[in-house]
């Protein structure tokens, strides 16, 4: 394996470099679409139901049919990056939409109220106060949507654009274990990494929550 | 957009080989088998996590190192070790179920009211009894959400079997891309969906059929 990587470091990198631009757009681009769609699935009660059912379909359409199905839709060509980048953002907004909104319900409403008694207005409330508290359930989620993305990015080999995945394809191609035990590795590394990022970053903007147990 | 390969009458031939019915019933196969494998291995080890609180770290954990496996990879690389058919793809498939089922077995356990799980030990039921009559029926509802998340993932995954040549409906993706026959990719795609939409409403019906009543009337 050491061997395959000295002979093959360029492609690799390469790979892992569209495997990490193909998944972590999405996610910044879904979360920044998911904030204001969960936070209208709160303040429209009645849009809150249809909103998880409306996710929850999106989430099973399957990946493989989605990063096909894409360019018929969006005009593009079919080896465009874009597809990818549309897919995983659709599943990342179907997966964050519903934590925004369920964070953001998960707020006491006592908490809101003394908000409002100390003259909060809605905006500043909702980013001063409803966000800020509502934060662990929505980063917990945006631990999910990254882990999930790095490891769907790879599917999109099949079609030719896949990051880490087009090791999987060649690999399988040539009958030739390497490239495959690469990519898998480097996936999950990936993953591991993205995932420990967003936890350090929570404990670095919610540490309210290290003495969450000293509360009650 | 075109929906002819859907509603072309040919391609639903039952006796065709890979007509879309034949399509169907092969993915469904292997739906089926990869979630009883994973349900056989995750469950028994979910509740014994679950119950003895032994552990623990590791049922945790799955979930995330669940989804981080690239399915793709997993598959390909199965295919490359052990050369093509069904088992490298039930392998990589069953590795997708475990995670959520182990996961939920141990989350439903875990987060029974304790007060429950004393009284049935306190009228004299035995440990498996315990189990098994409290335990287990009481968790059946975090356990079933697991298990639907489990069948969603792996009826949208088993496409993937097509790119190792298998078939199920990833048959209708593949073949219609590598002839750039878009309307039988849109057909693969849709059938797919309603696939995964279908057999999640039969999993809410069974929750409903086996999950006691008396846990219903939480909300």
């Amino acid at each position: 394996m050491i061997t395959y990587l000295q002979n093959n470091s360029e492609v690799v990198l390469a790979a892992l470099r569209q495997h990490i631009a193909l998944a972590l757009i999405p996610v910044v681009l879904g979360f920044l679409i998911a904030l204001p769609i969960g936070y209208l699935g709160v303040r429209v009660p009645w849009l809150y139901h249809p909103l998880v059912n409306v996710c929850g379909v999106l989430y099973s359409i399957p990946s493989l049919a989605l990063f096909v199905f894409l360019p018929v839709l969006l005009g593009t060509k079919i080896l465009s990056p874009l597809n990818i980048v549309v897919a995983l953002t659709i599943y990342t907004v179907a997966l964050l939409a519903r934590t925004v909104a369920d964070g953001l319900r998960s707020v006491d409403a006592l908490v809101i109220e003394s908000a409002t008694a100390m003259g909060y207005r809605r905006v500043r409330r909702l980013v001063d106060v409803e966000l800020p508290v509502a934060l662990p359930v929505i980063l917990a989620g945006l631990r999910v949507a990254t882990v999930a993305n790095i490891s769907l990015v790879s599917v999109g080999a099949l079609i030719g654009v896949g990051g880490l995945g087009q090791l999987f394809t060649r690999g399988f191609q040539l009958f030739y274990l390497e490239p495959i035990l690469v990519g898998i590795i480097l996936s999950v590394l990936l993953a591991a990494v993205a995932d420990l990022i967003i936890v350090l970053i929570q404990r670095a903007v919610t540490p309210w929550t290290r003495f969450a147990g000293s509360r009650a | 957009m075109n929906l002819s390969y859907l509603f072309d009458i040919t391609h639903w031939q039952l006796d065709t080989a890979g007509s879309i019915p034949q399509l169907i019933l092969s993915h469904l196969w292997y739906v089926f088998l990869a979630l009883a494998i994973g349900t056989a291995i995750a469950l028994p080890a979910g509740l014994y996590i679950g119950h003895t609180g032994r552990g623990s770290f590791l049922a945790i954990n799955a979930g995330n190192a669940g989804r981080s496996l690239p399915t793709l990879g997993l598959l390909m690389l199965m295919v490359t070790l052990l050369g093509l058919g069904l088992l490298p793809v039930l392998i990589a498939l069953t590795v997708l179920v475990i995670p959520p089922i182990l996961t939920s077995a141990y989350a439903g356990l875990r987060s029974l009211d304790q007060r429950v799980v004393d009284a049935a030990r306190g009228v004299g039921m035995r440990p498996w009894q315990v189990l098994f009559k409290v335990e287990l029926p009481m968790a059946l509802p975090v356990l079933m959400s697991g298990v639907r998340s489990a069948a969603l993932q792996v009826v949208a995954t088993a496409t993937v079997a097509a790119a190792v040549g298998l078939g199920g409906l990833g048959r209708l993706l593949i073949d219609g891309l590598a002839v750039n026959d878009y309307s039988r990719v849109l057909a693969g795609a849709i059938v797919v969906a309603v696939l995964a939409v279908l057999l999640d409403l039969v999993l809410a019906l069974t929750q409903r059929w086996i999950v006691s009543p008396g846990l219903r009337v939480t909300r």
